[in-house]
């Protein structure tokens, strides 16, 4: 009696989902998974803002889901699984750890799209995606060449990846053509996002005399140590410029939402096609924020100027010559680095102090 | 380019106080709690409960102190929630914890949303005139916000009562056995309910100290992970109230030593820096306890007064 009931209840319970799944059919169903929370009001903020451009973007013809703080590893996939099999069409995971969990779950779901922000491993239903965030770096590190008195320069960084060791030779490049005398100090925190941890890097930065702080982590956290020590910071991801008016100078702002509606449109029109895509300054998925006023005229002018030059392509953050840390020849005079290149760097250019962590 | 010098010690003491001080009023907490029976596996949504009350209370009434108490009134009643649904209602610790610590991060995010990008009242620290200027332990030691010296005082407080009190005696009798306990007439679900309000305002109080003065600020999710340090120190710590105080600030310690190696420029591996405060706050807690003091014998188990 208690088999037949239970299975009454089964027979119930498919029939009134598969009543949901067919009333559902025609919108898309498109799921984003998230590194940290989407109130950090950094990366995943800006990733979540795509997101509901989408939603705006597509009406009732879309249905978005999402799942926040998802750490890297078995649980993205365990994660991603969920949202392919409750009928996701379109997956984006928003964040570079998530790589090999995209790869074994794009394996099991062919008929879904996957889309992998910062990543390099393509398949057929896999397309990577990224902002050449470096080039948002050259326009900061030029900033920070500028501003800082010290000439020591803060920078916490999260993970010993290719994109964030990108960052910091963009930055460094940039700030040293304008200053020579310029050292870089740069922690590594392992974490995309842990405020107390970030505050902490800021403060044992500060307390060696850094009077500028860049960060490649997700949270404020930096900016409003910053902004109590009364030196100077830059917002990350998003503009982030009311947790330190005075701190602020400028931002990176990431873009997202445009190539998040494109996607979207494509899988709906059936044109969609597995691809990787780059895109910067130039095509608006890295902005940056508005200057401070803190900034005198002439490094607004100077900064403007590298900016319109990224926009126009005319300026490269990579161009010869350019030095490997060990002093061996990366790029000849003239010489703009390749994307792969970029894409895998694992080096520090000459100049930089210390070893990128193994 | 290696100048060890360049590292002020008194600077890394007060950071490292700083630093370890949230996660040691969890843990202290969460030691009362477990001694009493009861494991709480919801510290981290406590924490963050307590991030926003305080933060939001600070910020609406312009006082820190008022926020404090938002923080610990705003968390001991999320812990009795717990408390109620696991005494009362006979539901699984481990899981009614965990259940605990996600409706924390949701509800925290709730009401975090208007309180992004505003600048918390600063908390005031401890200026005793003269003191302060004292070399390098009127920096190290003497020149903290309150709450620092309020969570020595609480670790003192809690020693004494578990020590050296009746109510401490009974509330270690119940953790350890608490149908001998109830035996001879002392109110179990009483004690531990009280013990888990208490475990939810300690909690709350670390939570309204990372919010309102070691990153001033409020982000969802801040706590990022703090509870669950705490609870591992009070296993590690052998449930021994100034073992606690040790692990705290050894995790702490390391933590902040090897963002400041790094700041200076030291030429280790980063990757072993940044695992060192986890290792080496457990050899340091494990080798302590040798003396085989093991777990109130009642932890977790559920009591019910007819079994």
């Amino acid at each position: 009696m208690k088999s037949l009931k239970s299975i009454a209840v089964g027979v119930a319970l498919a029939l009134g989902l598969g009543g949901v799944a067919a009333h559902a059919a025609e919108k898309l169903k498109v799921g984003f998974i998230y590194v940290g929370p989407v109130g950090d009001l950094g990366w995943t903020h800006q990733h979540d803002q795509g997101r509901k451009a989408v939603e705006k973007a597509f009406g009732d013809k879309v249905e978005t889901t999402y799942v926040e703080s998802v750490p890297e590893g078995a649980d993205a996939e365990r994660v991603m699984t969920q949202m392919a099999l409750s009928g996701a069409k379109l997956i984006f995971a928003t964040s570079f750890g998530y790589m090999d969990a995209v790869q074994n779950v794009a394996k099991k779901f062919p008929n879904v799209k996957f889309e992998h922000a910062t990543g390099y491993k393509t398949a057929p239903n896999v397309s990577t995606y990224s902002a050449r965030f470096y080039e948002g770096r050259m326009v900061i590190g030029h900033i920070a060449g500028k501003m800082t008195k010290t000439n020591k320069i803060g920078y916490i960084a999260s993970y010993p990846i290719p994109e964030v060791i990108r960052g910091i030779n963009a930055a460094y490049l940039a700030a040293k053509a304008v200053n020579p005398n310029v050292q870089f100090k740069i922690v590594w925190v392992f974490t995309w996002f842990d405020p107390a941890k970030e505050a902490d890097a800021a403060n044992a930065l500060i307390e060696q005399g850094v009077d500028v702080i860049m960060q490649h982590t997700d949270s404020p956290a930096a900016l409003t140590i910053a902004e109590k020590k009364g030196i100077y910071a830059f917002g990350q991801a998003s503009d982030m410029k009311k947790f330190g008016p005075n701190a602020r100078l400028t931002s990176i702002i990431d873009n997202w939402a445009p190539y998040y509606i494109q996607e979207v449109k494509a899988v709906m029109d059936g044109t969609w096609k597995s691809h990787a895509t780059w895109d910067g300054i130039k095509q608006g998925m890295v902005k940056i924020g508005d200057f401070s006023d803190k900034m005198p005229a002439d490094v607004k002018a100077s900064a403007q100027k590298i900016i319109d030059g990224l926009k126009a392509g005319t300026l490269h953050p990579f161009t010869g010559p350019i030095n490997k840390q060990d002093g061996s020849v990366w790029l000849k005079p003239g010489e703009v680095a390749d994307d792969a290149t970029l894409a895998g760097m694992n080096f520090y250019v000459e100049g930089i102090e210390g070893q990128i962590p193994k | 380019m290696m100048d060890l010098s360049a590292i002020s010690p008194a600077a890394l003491v007060a950071a490292l106080i700083a630093a370890s001080t949230p996660i040691l009023l969890a843990a202290i907490g969460e030691l009362v709690v477990e001694k009493s029976g009861v494991l709480n596996l919801g510290v981290e949504g406590m924490m963050i409960t307590g991030a926003i009350f305080g933060f939001a209370a600070s910020v609406e009434t312009g006082s820190p102190w008022l926020g404090l108490v938002a923080a610990m009134i705003g968390s001991a009643i999320l812990a009795l929630i717990f408390g109620v649904l696991t005494q009362y209602f006979l539901t699984n610790q481990v899981a009614t914890g965990l259940a605990l610590t996600l409706f924390g991060l949701g509800f925290s995010a709730l009401i975090g949303q208007g309180y992004t990008g505003i600048k918390p009242p600063p908390f005031p620290r401890l200026d005793i005139a003269g003191l302060s200027g004292i070399p390098f332990f009127g920096r190290a030691l003497l020149s903290h916000d309150y709450i620092v010296y309020l969570s020595i005082l609480l670790v003192a407080a809690v020693w004494y009562f578990l020590k050296y009190t009746r109510p401490g005696l009974v509330l270690r009798a119940v953790g350890e056995n608490h149908d001998a306990a109830h035996a001879i007439g002392y109110n179990v679900t009483r004690i531990r309910l009280m013990a888990v309000a208490f475990g939810g305002a300690c909690a709350g109080l670390g939570g309204a100290y990372l919010a309102l003065v070691q990153v001033p600020q409020w982000t969802e999710g801040m706590t990022a992970g703090a509870g669950w340090i705490a609870l591992a120190l009070v296993v590690f710590a052998s449930w021994k109230p100034w073992r606690v105080v040790l692990g705290a600030y050894i995790f702490g310690g390391v933590s902040i030593l090897q963002l400041n190696l790094q700041a200076v420029g030291v030429n280790i591996p980063v990757a072993y820096l940044s695992m060192a405060p986890y290792i080496v706050t457990i050899i340091v807690l494990v080798i302590m306890s040798g003396d085989r003091t093991s777990a109130p014998a009642s932890l977790g188990r559920v009591f019910h007064a007819s079994s």
